[in-house]
Protein backbone atom coordinates (compact mmCIF):
# COMPACT_ATOMS: atom_id res chain seq x y z
CA UNK A 1 0.00 0.00 0.00
CA UNK A 2 2.81 2.49 -0.77
CA UNK A 3 3.36 3.71 -4.03
CA UNK A 4 4.30 6.97 -5.83
CA UNK A 5 1.70 9.05 -8.12
CA UNK A 6 2.35 9.28 -11.69
CA UNK A 7 1.36 12.65 -13.81
CA UNK A 8 -1.79 10.87 -14.58
CA UNK A 9 -2.88 10.13 -11.39
CA UNK A 10 -1.55 13.70 -10.19
CA UNK A 11 -3.76 15.39 -12.64
CA UNK A 12 -6.90 13.62 -11.66
CA UNK A 13 -6.68 14.15 -8.27
CA UNK A 14 -5.91 17.73 -8.73
CA UNK A 15 -9.24 17.49 -10.78
CA UNK A 16 -11.32 15.65 -7.81
CA UNK A 17 -9.88 16.53 -4.57
CA UNK A 18 -8.09 19.65 -5.27
CA UNK A 19 -5.23 17.78 -4.43
CA UNK A 20 -1.81 16.65 -6.25
CA UNK A 21 0.15 14.45 -3.64
CA UNK A 22 -0.85 12.62 -0.45
CA UNK A 23 -2.60 15.21 1.56
CA UNK A 24 -1.73 15.65 5.08
CA UNK A 25 -4.88 14.72 7.50
CA UNK A 26 -6.64 11.59 7.10
CA UNK A 27 -7.05 9.93 3.45
CA UNK A 28 -7.69 6.93 1.66
CA UNK A 29 -6.84 6.58 -1.75
CA UNK A 30 -8.36 3.54 -4.02
CA UNK A 31 -6.98 3.11 -7.72
CA UNK A 32 -8.45 0.32 -9.64
CA UNK A 33 -10.15 -1.54 -7.01
CA UNK A 34 -7.59 -1.30 -4.54
CA UNK A 35 -6.18 1.16 -1.88
CA UNK A 36 -3.07 2.27 -2.64
CA UNK A 37 -2.52 4.56 0.35
CA UNK A 38 -3.86 6.09 3.62
CA UNK A 39 -3.65 7.67 6.52
CA UNK A 40 -5.33 8.07 9.78
CA UNK A 41 -4.89 10.41 12.42
CA UNK A 42 -5.94 9.95 16.29
CA UNK A 43 -9.21 11.57 15.42
CA UNK A 44 -10.12 9.95 12.49
CA UNK A 45 -9.68 6.57 11.62
CA UNK A 46 -10.16 4.53 8.83
CA UNK A 47 -10.53 0.35 8.66
CA UNK A 48 -11.06 -1.88 5.54
CA UNK A 49 -14.56 -3.90 5.64
CA UNK A 50 -14.15 -7.69 5.95
CA UNK A 51 -17.37 -8.36 4.33
CA UNK A 52 -16.80 -6.25 1.12
CA UNK A 53 -14.86 -3.60 -1.38
CA UNK A 54 -14.83 -0.64 0.84
CA UNK A 55 -13.93 1.29 4.49
CA UNK A 56 -15.46 2.55 7.40
CA UNK A 57 -14.50 6.23 8.44
CA UNK A 58 -14.96 6.70 12.27
CA UNK A 59 -14.66 10.35 13.27
CA UNK A 60 -14.60 10.75 17.42
CA UNK A 61 -16.90 13.22 18.90
CA UNK A 62 -16.00 16.53 19.47
CA UNK A 63 -13.23 16.63 16.42
CA UNK A 64 -12.65 19.58 15.29
CA UNK A 65 -11.54 21.24 11.74
CA UNK A 66 -9.99 17.63 10.22
CA UNK A 67 -9.97 16.94 6.85
CA UNK A 68 -10.55 14.04 5.57
CA UNK A 69 -9.33 12.34 1.67
CA UNK A 70 -11.26 9.64 0.02
CA UNK A 71 -10.56 9.96 -3.86
CA UNK A 72 -10.89 7.06 -6.39
CA UNK A 73 -8.98 6.72 -9.67
CA UNK A 74 -9.59 4.07 -12.01
CA UNK A 75 -6.96 4.37 -15.04
CA UNK A 76 -8.06 1.06 -16.36
CA UNK A 77 -10.61 0.02 -18.74
CA UNK A 78 -12.75 -3.25 -18.48
CA UNK A 79 -13.18 -2.80 -14.73
CA UNK A 80 -15.86 -2.35 -12.62
CA UNK A 81 -15.55 -1.03 -9.15
CA UNK A 82 -18.05 -1.18 -6.70
CA UNK A 83 -17.31 0.24 -3.49
CA UNK A 84 -19.20 0.90 0.27
CA UNK A 85 -17.79 3.82 2.18
CA UNK A 86 -19.55 4.31 5.79
CA UNK A 87 -18.64 7.57 7.54
CA UNK A 88 -19.39 7.72 11.16
CA UNK A 89 -19.36 11.22 12.37
CA UNK A 90 -18.99 11.33 16.63
CA UNK A 91 -21.26 13.86 18.59
CA UNK A 92 -20.15 17.37 17.78
CA UNK A 93 -17.51 16.70 15.31
CA UNK A 94 -16.69 19.57 12.75
CA UNK A 95 -14.89 17.83 9.41
CA UNK A 96 -15.05 18.41 5.62
CA UNK A 97 -14.75 15.26 3.80
CA UNK A 98 -13.35 15.58 -0.18
CA UNK A 99 -14.25 12.27 -2.01
CA UNK A 100 -14.99 11.95 -5.52
CA UNK A 101 -14.03 9.52 -8.37
CA UNK A 102 -12.19 10.66 -11.69
CA UNK A 103 -11.92 8.21 -14.59
CA UNK A 104 -8.87 8.49 -17.19
CA UNK A 105 -10.18 5.87 -19.91
CA UNK A 106 -7.65 5.10 -22.92
CA UNK A 107 -9.08 1.81 -23.84
CA UNK A 108 -12.04 0.98 -25.66
CA UNK A 109 -13.21 -1.35 -22.78
CA UNK A 110 -15.81 0.63 -19.96
CA UNK A 111 -14.74 1.85 -16.84
CA UNK A 112 -17.48 2.29 -14.14
CA UNK A 113 -17.56 3.45 -10.51
CA UNK A 114 -20.14 2.90 -8.12
CA UNK A 115 -19.25 4.66 -5.16
CA UNK A 116 -22.01 4.12 -2.28
CA UNK A 117 -21.39 5.88 0.61
CA UNK A 118 -23.44 6.04 4.15
CA UNK A 119 -23.22 8.89 6.30
CA UNK A 120 -24.29 8.50 10.03
CA UNK A 121 -24.10 11.77 12.32
CA UNK A 122 -24.12 11.78 15.98
CA UNK A 123 -26.09 14.80 17.48
CA UNK A 124 -24.44 18.11 16.88
CA UNK A 125 -22.47 17.08 14.19
CA UNK A 126 -21.77 19.17 11.24
CA UNK A 127 -20.29 17.87 7.58
CA UNK A 128 -19.20 19.29 4.57
CA UNK A 129 -18.86 16.82 2.07
CA UNK A 130 -17.51 17.64 -1.16
CA UNK A 131 -17.75 15.14 -4.03
CA UNK A 132 -16.66 15.52 -7.56
CA UNK A 133 -16.37 13.31 -10.47
CA UNK A 134 -14.17 14.15 -13.95
CA UNK A 135 -13.79 11.45 -16.81
CA UNK A 136 -11.12 11.62 -19.31
CA UNK A 137 -9.07 9.65 -21.82
CA UNK A 138 -9.00 9.17 -25.35
CA UNK A 139 -10.55 5.21 -26.03
CA UNK A 140 -13.61 4.58 -26.87
CA UNK A 141 -14.37 2.46 -23.66
CA UNK A 142 -17.41 4.51 -21.88
CA UNK A 143 -16.85 6.16 -18.58
CA UNK A 144 -19.77 5.30 -16.00
CA UNK A 145 -19.99 6.87 -12.68
CA UNK A 146 -23.03 5.85 -10.52
CA UNK A 147 -22.51 7.66 -7.18
CA UNK A 148 -25.19 7.07 -3.89
CA UNK A 149 -25.18 8.87 -0.93
CA UNK A 150 -27.25 8.13 1.96
CA UNK A 151 -27.78 10.55 4.82
CA UNK A 152 -28.69 9.61 7.97
CA UNK A 153 -29.19 12.83 10.79
CA UNK A 154 -29.12 12.74 13.87
CA UNK A 155 -30.95 15.75 16.53
CA UNK A 156 -29.19 19.06 15.75
CA UNK A 157 -26.61 17.50 12.94
CA UNK A 158 -26.48 18.86 9.68
CA UNK A 159 -24.45 17.94 6.63
CA UNK A 160 -23.92 20.42 3.74
CA UNK A 161 -23.22 18.15 0.38
CA UNK A 162 -21.39 19.82 -2.83
CA UNK A 163 -21.85 17.54 -5.41
CA UNK A 164 -19.75 18.37 -9.12
CA UNK A 165 -19.64 16.23 -12.41
CA UNK A 166 -18.24 18.36 -15.20
CA UNK A 167 -16.75 16.39 -18.14
CA UNK A 168 -15.90 13.31 -19.01
CA UNK A 169 -18.70 11.41 -17.74
CA UNK A 170 -20.31 8.88 -20.39
CA UNK A 171 -23.69 7.98 -17.89
CA UNK A 172 -24.13 8.41 -14.45
CA UNK A 173 -27.24 7.83 -11.90
CA UNK A 174 -26.72 9.75 -8.81
CA UNK A 175 -29.16 9.03 -6.12
CA UNK A 176 -29.39 10.74 -2.53
CA UNK A 177 -31.64 9.94 -0.14
CA UNK A 178 -31.85 11.63 3.20
CA UNK A 179 -33.49 10.80 6.75
CA UNK A 180 -33.64 14.17 8.99
CA UNK A 181 -34.13 14.31 12.46
CA UNK A 182 -34.96 16.84 14.90
CA UNK A 183 -33.25 20.39 14.12
CA UNK A 184 -31.08 19.18 10.97
CA UNK A 185 -30.13 20.80 8.27
CA UNK A 186 -29.65 18.70 5.12
CA UNK A 187 -27.87 20.98 2.39
CA UNK A 188 -27.08 19.91 -1.44
CA UNK A 189 -25.77 21.91 -4.01
CA UNK A 190 -25.38 19.95 -7.35
CA UNK A 191 -23.22 21.52 -10.30
CA UNK A 192 -23.54 19.03 -13.83
CA UNK A 193 -22.60 19.48 -17.30
CA UNK A 194 -23.36 17.27 -20.28
CA UNK A 195 -22.14 17.00 -23.49
CA UNK A 196 -21.76 14.73 -26.38
CA UNK A 197 -24.41 11.87 -26.14
CA UNK A 198 -24.24 11.94 -22.26
CA UNK A 199 -26.46 10.81 -19.86
CA UNK A 200 -26.90 12.29 -16.26
CA UNK A 201 -29.52 11.30 -13.75
CA UNK A 202 -30.18 12.54 -10.43
CA UNK A 203 -32.52 11.49 -8.09
CA UNK A 204 -33.01 12.95 -4.49
CA UNK A 205 -34.99 12.07 -1.72
CA UNK A 206 -35.07 13.57 1.44
CA UNK A 207 -37.71 12.52 3.93
CA UNK A 208 -37.83 15.62 7.01
CA UNK A 209 -39.19 13.58 10.08
CA UNK A 210 -38.12 15.58 12.84
CA UNK A 211 -39.40 19.22 14.40
CA UNK A 212 -37.52 21.75 12.40
CA UNK A 213 -35.53 19.73 9.88
CA UNK A 214 -35.04 21.37 6.53
CA UNK A 215 -33.21 20.78 3.43
CA UNK A 216 -32.41 23.02 0.90
CA UNK A 217 -31.40 21.35 -2.28
CA UNK A 218 -29.88 23.57 -5.47
CA UNK A 219 -29.53 21.70 -8.64
CA UNK A 220 -27.25 24.09 -11.28
CA UNK A 221 -26.92 22.31 -15.06
CA UNK A 222 -25.73 22.98 -18.50
CA UNK A 223 -26.93 20.08 -21.51
CA UNK A 224 -24.82 20.69 -24.50
CA UNK A 225 -24.88 18.79 -27.93
CA UNK A 226 -27.06 15.89 -27.70
CA UNK A 227 -26.46 15.48 -23.64
CA UNK A 228 -29.86 14.06 -22.07
CA UNK A 229 -30.56 15.46 -18.20
CA UNK A 230 -33.17 14.30 -16.00
CA UNK A 231 -33.84 15.62 -12.47
CA UNK A 232 -36.24 14.13 -10.13
CA UNK A 233 -36.89 15.39 -6.89
CA UNK A 234 -38.78 14.08 -3.97
CA UNK A 235 -39.48 15.96 -0.66
CA UNK A 236 -41.60 14.54 1.90
CA UNK A 237 -42.28 16.62 5.20
CA UNK A 238 -43.89 14.78 8.05
CA UNK A 239 -43.80 17.39 10.54
CA UNK A 240 -42.89 20.73 10.99
CA UNK A 241 -40.40 21.53 8.78
CA UNK A 242 -39.19 23.22 5.76
CA UNK A 243 -37.90 22.12 2.71
CA UNK A 244 -36.76 23.96 -0.74
CA UNK A 245 -35.61 22.52 -4.08
CA UNK A 246 -34.22 24.49 -6.78
CA UNK A 247 -33.67 23.46 -10.60
CA UNK A 248 -31.83 25.44 -13.06
CA UNK A 249 -31.04 24.22 -15.85
CA UNK A 250 -29.37 25.85 -19.59
CA UNK A 251 -30.17 23.58 -22.25
CA UNK A 252 -27.82 24.07 -25.40
CA UNK A 253 -27.93 22.80 -29.04
CA UNK A 254 -30.31 19.27 -29.25
CA UNK A 255 -29.92 18.32 -25.49
CA UNK A 256 -33.41 17.26 -23.42
CA UNK A 257 -33.46 18.12 -19.43
CA UNK A 258 -35.88 16.74 -17.78
CA UNK A 259 -37.28 17.90 -14.13
CA UNK A 260 -39.64 15.94 -12.28
CA UNK A 261 -40.48 17.37 -8.39
CA UNK A 262 -42.13 15.80 -5.86
CA UNK A 263 -43.12 17.40 -2.65
CA UNK A 264 -45.37 15.84 -0.21
CA UNK A 265 -46.58 17.34 3.05
CA UNK A 266 -48.04 14.89 5.65
CA UNK A 267 -48.32 17.18 8.40
CA UNK A 268 -50.09 21.00 8.48
CA UNK A 269 -47.08 22.06 9.36
CA UNK A 270 -44.72 21.46 6.22
CA UNK A 271 -43.72 23.95 4.41
CA UNK A 272 -41.63 22.54 0.97
CA UNK A 273 -41.37 24.46 -2.24
CA UNK A 274 -39.84 23.20 -5.42
CA UNK A 275 -38.89 25.40 -8.18
CA UNK A 276 -38.20 23.97 -11.87
CA UNK A 277 -36.51 26.11 -14.64
CA UNK A 278 -35.27 25.05 -17.89
CA UNK A 279 -34.49 27.58 -20.64
CA UNK A 280 -31.87 28.48 -23.16
CA UNK A 281 -29.10 31.42 -21.83
CA UNK A 282 -30.90 34.77 -21.73
CA UNK A 283 -30.15 36.49 -24.93
CA UNK A 284 -30.11 39.75 -23.03
CA UNK A 285 -26.60 38.49 -20.55
CA UNK A 286 -25.48 37.65 -24.29
CA UNK A 287 -25.97 40.82 -25.50
CA UNK A 288 -24.48 42.59 -22.45
CA UNK A 289 -21.26 40.86 -22.37
CA UNK A 290 -20.86 41.44 -25.91
CA UNK A 291 -21.22 45.18 -25.02
CA UNK A 292 -18.13 44.61 -22.46
CA UNK A 293 -15.88 43.34 -25.69
CA UNK A 294 -16.85 39.89 -25.54
CA UNK A 295 -17.33 37.48 -28.70
CA UNK A 296 -20.35 35.32 -29.26
CA UNK A 297 -18.49 32.22 -27.70
CA UNK A 298 -16.43 34.32 -25.11
CA UNK A 299 -19.53 35.66 -23.43
CA UNK A 300 -21.78 31.98 -23.52
CA UNK A 301 -18.54 30.57 -21.63
CA UNK A 302 -18.80 33.32 -18.86
CA UNK A 303 -22.16 33.08 -18.85
CA UNK A 304 -22.07 29.05 -18.38
CA UNK A 305 -18.79 29.08 -16.27
CA UNK A 306 -20.64 31.41 -13.45
CA UNK A 307 -23.70 29.33 -13.56
CA UNK A 308 -21.68 26.54 -12.53
CA UNK A 309 -19.27 28.31 -10.35
CA UNK B 1 -16.88 61.25 -33.55
CA UNK B 2 -20.01 59.62 -33.60
CA UNK B 3 -21.86 60.18 -36.82
CA UNK B 4 -25.66 59.14 -37.68
CA UNK B 5 -26.61 59.31 -41.14
CA UNK B 6 -30.15 59.30 -42.02
CA UNK B 7 -31.47 56.44 -39.94
CA UNK B 8 -34.93 55.08 -40.82
CA UNK B 9 -36.63 52.18 -38.34
CA UNK B 10 -39.85 50.62 -38.75
CA UNK B 11 -41.43 48.07 -36.60
CA UNK B 12 -44.54 46.25 -36.87
CA UNK B 13 -45.73 49.13 -39.81
CA UNK B 14 -44.81 51.86 -37.15
CA UNK B 15 -42.23 54.32 -37.78
CA UNK B 16 -39.94 54.58 -34.72
CA UNK B 17 -37.18 56.35 -36.07
CA UNK B 18 -37.67 59.08 -39.01
CA UNK B 19 -34.38 59.96 -40.83
CA UNK B 20 -32.58 61.10 -37.93
CA UNK B 21 -29.41 62.55 -38.29
CA UNK B 22 -26.93 63.88 -36.22
CA UNK B 23 -23.08 63.68 -34.96
CA UNK B 24 -21.72 63.81 -31.83
CA UNK B 25 -18.04 65.60 -31.30
CA UNK B 26 -15.03 64.04 -29.44
CA UNK B 27 -15.32 65.11 -25.52
CA UNK B 28 -18.82 66.00 -25.63
CA UNK B 29 -21.88 65.54 -23.06
CA UNK B 30 -25.24 65.15 -25.20
CA UNK B 31 -28.15 64.33 -23.63
CA UNK B 32 -30.79 62.78 -25.63
CA UNK B 33 -34.47 63.78 -24.34
CA UNK B 34 -38.12 63.27 -25.44
CA UNK B 35 -41.32 61.60 -24.16
CA UNK B 36 -41.89 57.75 -23.60
CA UNK B 37 -42.25 55.65 -27.24
CA UNK B 38 -40.77 58.21 -29.37
CA UNK B 39 -37.48 56.08 -29.93
CA UNK B 40 -34.65 57.47 -28.10
CA UNK B 41 -33.80 53.83 -26.75
CA UNK B 42 -34.10 52.02 -30.20
CA UNK B 43 -31.70 55.08 -31.52
CA UNK B 44 -29.13 54.15 -28.51
CA UNK B 45 -29.53 50.46 -29.92
CA UNK B 46 -28.69 51.14 -33.08
CA UNK B 47 -26.07 52.80 -32.13
CA UNK B 48 -24.93 50.00 -29.75
CA UNK B 49 -25.44 47.39 -32.80
CA UNK B 50 -27.93 45.79 -30.68
CA UNK B 51 -30.75 46.63 -33.11
CA UNK B 52 -29.72 47.15 -37.15
CA UNK B 53 -31.12 50.24 -38.86
CA UNK B 54 -33.59 49.88 -41.92
CA UNK B 55 -31.82 52.29 -43.51
CA UNK B 56 -29.19 55.01 -42.79
CA UNK B 57 -25.41 54.89 -41.72
CA UNK B 58 -23.44 54.71 -38.35
CA UNK B 59 -19.97 56.32 -38.45
CA UNK B 60 -17.68 56.00 -35.68
CA UNK B 61 -14.47 58.40 -36.80
CA UNK B 62 -15.35 58.35 -40.56
CA UNK B 63 -15.53 54.92 -40.42
CA UNK B 64 -18.70 52.85 -41.37
CA UNK B 65 -19.76 50.35 -38.82
CA UNK B 66 -23.39 49.66 -39.30
CA UNK B 67 -22.91 46.23 -40.16
CA UNK B 68 -20.66 45.77 -37.78
CA UNK B 69 -21.04 43.35 -34.07
CA UNK B 70 -21.59 44.51 -31.02
CA UNK B 71 -18.77 43.11 -30.00
CA UNK B 72 -16.45 44.69 -32.73
CA UNK B 73 -18.64 48.38 -32.13
CA UNK B 74 -17.46 47.64 -28.28
CA UNK B 75 -13.43 46.71 -29.03
CA UNK B 76 -13.60 50.07 -31.34
CA UNK B 77 -14.80 52.22 -28.09
CA UNK B 78 -18.50 52.43 -27.86
CA UNK B 79 -20.23 51.68 -24.27
CA UNK B 80 -23.46 50.79 -23.12
CA UNK B 81 -25.60 51.06 -19.88
CA UNK B 82 -28.37 49.64 -19.99
CA UNK B 83 -32.02 50.55 -18.46
CA UNK B 84 -32.80 47.41 -17.32
CA UNK B 85 -30.21 45.96 -15.86
CA UNK B 86 -28.81 42.52 -17.33
CA UNK B 87 -29.36 39.77 -14.24
CA UNK B 88 -26.88 36.57 -13.94
CA UNK B 89 -26.45 33.73 -12.20
CA UNK B 90 -23.27 32.97 -10.76
CA UNK B 91 -21.67 36.30 -12.30
CA UNK B 92 -20.37 38.69 -9.77
CA UNK B 93 -19.62 41.66 -8.85
CA UNK B 94 -15.89 41.67 -9.29
CA UNK B 95 -16.24 39.44 -12.32
CA UNK B 96 -18.19 41.46 -13.68
CA UNK B 97 -15.82 44.25 -13.50
CA UNK B 98 -13.02 42.16 -14.39
CA UNK B 99 -14.85 41.03 -17.82
CA UNK B 100 -15.56 44.99 -18.17
CA UNK B 101 -11.84 45.81 -18.27
CA UNK B 102 -10.94 43.11 -20.08
CA UNK B 103 -8.37 41.63 -17.49
CA UNK B 104 -8.40 40.70 -14.21
CA UNK B 105 -7.31 43.18 -11.78
CA UNK B 106 -6.80 43.05 -8.13
CA UNK B 107 -9.49 43.88 -5.56
CA UNK B 108 -8.30 46.94 -4.46
CA UNK B 109 -8.23 48.23 -8.05
CA UNK B 110 -11.47 46.95 -8.93
CA UNK B 111 -12.96 48.53 -5.31
CA UNK B 112 -12.60 52.09 -7.02
CA UNK B 113 -15.29 51.73 -9.53
CA UNK B 114 -17.67 50.65 -6.91
CA UNK B 115 -16.85 53.55 -4.70
CA UNK B 116 -17.11 55.95 -7.48
CA UNK B 117 -20.64 54.98 -7.80
CA UNK B 118 -21.46 55.33 -3.91
CA UNK B 119 -21.27 51.66 -3.30
CA UNK B 120 -19.50 50.06 -0.65
CA UNK B 121 -17.06 47.77 -1.91
CA UNK B 122 -16.61 45.45 0.84
CA UNK B 123 -20.29 44.66 0.68
CA UNK B 124 -20.86 44.23 -2.67
CA UNK B 125 -17.91 42.70 -4.75
CA UNK B 126 -18.45 39.00 -3.93
CA UNK B 127 -21.98 39.70 -4.55
CA UNK B 128 -23.74 37.89 -7.41
CA UNK B 129 -25.39 39.95 -10.30
CA UNK B 130 -28.39 38.50 -9.40
CA UNK B 131 -31.97 39.85 -8.21
CA UNK B 132 -31.04 39.74 -4.58
CA UNK B 133 -29.67 43.07 -5.71
CA UNK B 134 -32.31 46.30 -5.53
CA UNK B 135 -33.23 47.75 -8.47
CA UNK B 136 -30.82 50.86 -7.63
CA UNK B 137 -27.66 48.54 -6.82
CA UNK B 138 -27.99 46.97 -9.87
CA UNK B 139 -28.23 50.26 -11.77
CA UNK B 140 -25.04 51.58 -9.78
CA UNK B 141 -22.97 48.02 -10.67
CA UNK B 142 -24.11 48.74 -14.15
CA UNK B 143 -22.88 52.18 -14.39
CA UNK B 144 -19.23 51.32 -12.73
CA UNK B 145 -18.74 48.31 -15.24
CA UNK B 146 -19.06 50.82 -18.13
CA UNK B 147 -17.32 53.54 -16.65
CA UNK B 148 -14.83 51.19 -16.34
CA UNK B 149 -14.44 50.33 -19.95
CA UNK B 150 -13.80 54.24 -20.25
CA UNK B 151 -15.01 54.31 -24.03
CA UNK B 152 -14.58 56.53 -26.47
CA UNK B 153 -18.32 57.18 -26.38
CA UNK B 154 -20.69 55.91 -23.42
CA UNK B 155 -24.35 55.67 -23.50
CA UNK B 156 -26.60 55.70 -20.80
CA UNK B 157 -30.11 54.71 -21.30
CA UNK B 158 -32.21 56.53 -18.80
CA UNK B 159 -29.62 55.81 -15.85
CA UNK B 160 -32.48 57.48 -13.20
CA UNK B 161 -34.99 55.06 -14.37
CA UNK B 162 -35.61 52.60 -11.39
CA UNK B 163 -33.55 54.34 -9.14
CA UNK B 164 -34.54 55.81 -5.32
CA UNK B 165 -33.58 59.85 -5.46
CA UNK B 166 -30.91 58.68 -2.80
CA UNK B 167 -29.31 56.76 -5.42
CA UNK B 168 -30.34 59.43 -8.02
CA UNK B 169 -28.03 62.31 -6.11
CA UNK B 170 -25.57 60.23 -6.39
CA UNK B 171 -25.61 59.49 -10.00
CA UNK B 172 -25.49 63.04 -10.62
CA UNK B 173 -22.53 63.13 -9.32
CA UNK B 174 -20.86 60.20 -11.04
CA UNK B 175 -21.79 62.12 -14.45
CA UNK B 176 -20.35 65.23 -13.28
CA UNK B 177 -17.74 63.46 -12.30
CA UNK B 178 -17.14 61.91 -15.69
CA UNK B 179 -17.23 65.34 -17.38
CA UNK B 180 -14.81 66.57 -15.70
CA UNK B 181 -12.24 63.81 -16.40
CA UNK B 182 -13.97 62.99 -19.76
CA UNK B 183 -11.68 61.12 -21.60
CA UNK B 184 -14.19 60.54 -24.12
CA UNK B 185 -17.99 61.54 -25.29
CA UNK B 186 -21.24 60.89 -23.77
CA UNK B 187 -24.72 60.30 -24.47
CA UNK B 188 -27.31 59.74 -21.79
CA UNK B 189 -31.26 59.36 -22.73
CA UNK B 190 -32.67 61.24 -19.66
CA UNK B 191 -36.10 63.13 -18.79
CA UNK B 192 -34.15 64.43 -16.05
CA UNK B 193 -33.64 68.00 -15.52
CA UNK B 194 -30.84 67.40 -13.34
CA UNK B 195 -29.28 65.59 -16.06
CA UNK B 196 -29.66 68.29 -18.90
CA UNK B 197 -28.51 70.73 -16.44
CA UNK B 198 -25.07 69.27 -16.98
CA UNK B 199 -25.32 68.55 -21.02
CA UNK B 200 -23.65 70.70 -23.04
CA UNK B 201 -25.92 69.69 -26.07
CA UNK B 202 -29.54 68.76 -25.90
CA UNK B 203 -31.37 66.58 -28.80
CA UNK B 204 -35.11 66.14 -28.19
CA UNK B 205 -36.78 62.96 -29.85
CA UNK B 206 -40.51 63.01 -30.34
CA UNK B 207 -42.32 60.62 -33.20
CA UNK B 208 -39.14 59.37 -33.89
CA UNK B 209 -37.99 62.44 -35.67
CA UNK B 210 -35.56 65.07 -34.40
CA UNK B 211 -37.56 68.25 -32.54
CA UNK B 212 -35.16 70.09 -31.16
CA UNK B 213 -30.87 70.43 -31.18
CA UNK B 214 -28.30 72.79 -29.80
CA UNK B 215 -26.22 73.55 -26.88
CA UNK B 216 -28.22 73.24 -23.71
CA UNK B 217 -28.17 77.11 -23.19
CA UNK B 218 -30.29 77.07 -26.55
CA UNK B 219 -32.66 74.23 -25.82
CA UNK B 220 -33.09 74.19 -22.02
CA UNK B 221 -35.03 76.95 -21.81
CA UNK B 222 -37.41 76.15 -24.85
CA UNK B 223 -37.82 72.74 -23.19
CA UNK B 224 -38.94 74.15 -19.93
CA UNK B 225 -40.84 76.83 -20.66
CA UNK B 226 -42.82 76.00 -24.07
CA UNK B 227 -45.70 73.66 -23.27
CA UNK B 228 -46.66 73.45 -26.61
CA UNK B 229 -43.53 71.83 -27.71
CA UNK B 230 -42.78 70.05 -24.72
CA UNK B 231 -45.74 68.39 -22.77
CA UNK B 232 -44.35 65.67 -21.37
CA UNK B 233 -41.23 67.26 -19.38
CA UNK B 234 -43.55 69.82 -17.56
CA UNK B 235 -46.02 66.21 -16.90
CA UNK B 236 -42.47 64.43 -15.68
CA UNK B 237 -41.83 67.36 -13.61
CA UNK B 238 -44.87 67.64 -12.05
CA UNK B 239 -45.69 64.40 -11.07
Amino acid sequence: MDKKLNNIEKFILKKISDIDDFPSGAFNIRENGSGIKRHTTENVNIVSKTDKQGIDIIVKEGTKNETIHIPVILTKGGLTDIVYNDFYIGKNAEVTIIAGCGIHNDSCETSEHDGIHRFFLEEGAKVKYIEKHYGQGEGTGKRILNPQTIIDLKDGSSLEMETVQIKGVDNSIRQTFGNLAKDTNLVINEKIMTHGAQFAKTEFDVVLNGENASTHVTSRSVAKDASKQEFISKVSGNTKCYGHVECDAIIMDNATVKAIPEILANNIDARLIHEAAIGKIAGEQMVKLMTLGLSEKEAENEIINGFLK
Amino acid sequence: MLELKNICFNRDGKQILDNISFAIDDNKFIVITGPNGGGKSTLAKIIMGIEKPDSGLVLLNGEDITNLSITERANKGIGFAFQQPVKFKGITVYDLINLSLGKKVKFSEACKYLSAVGLCPRDYMKREVNASLSGGELKRIEIATVVARKSGLTIFDEPEAGIDLWSFSNLIDVFSDMKDEISGSIMIISHQERILNIADNIILISNGKIKESGTRDEVLPKLLNNTKTCKFLKEDING
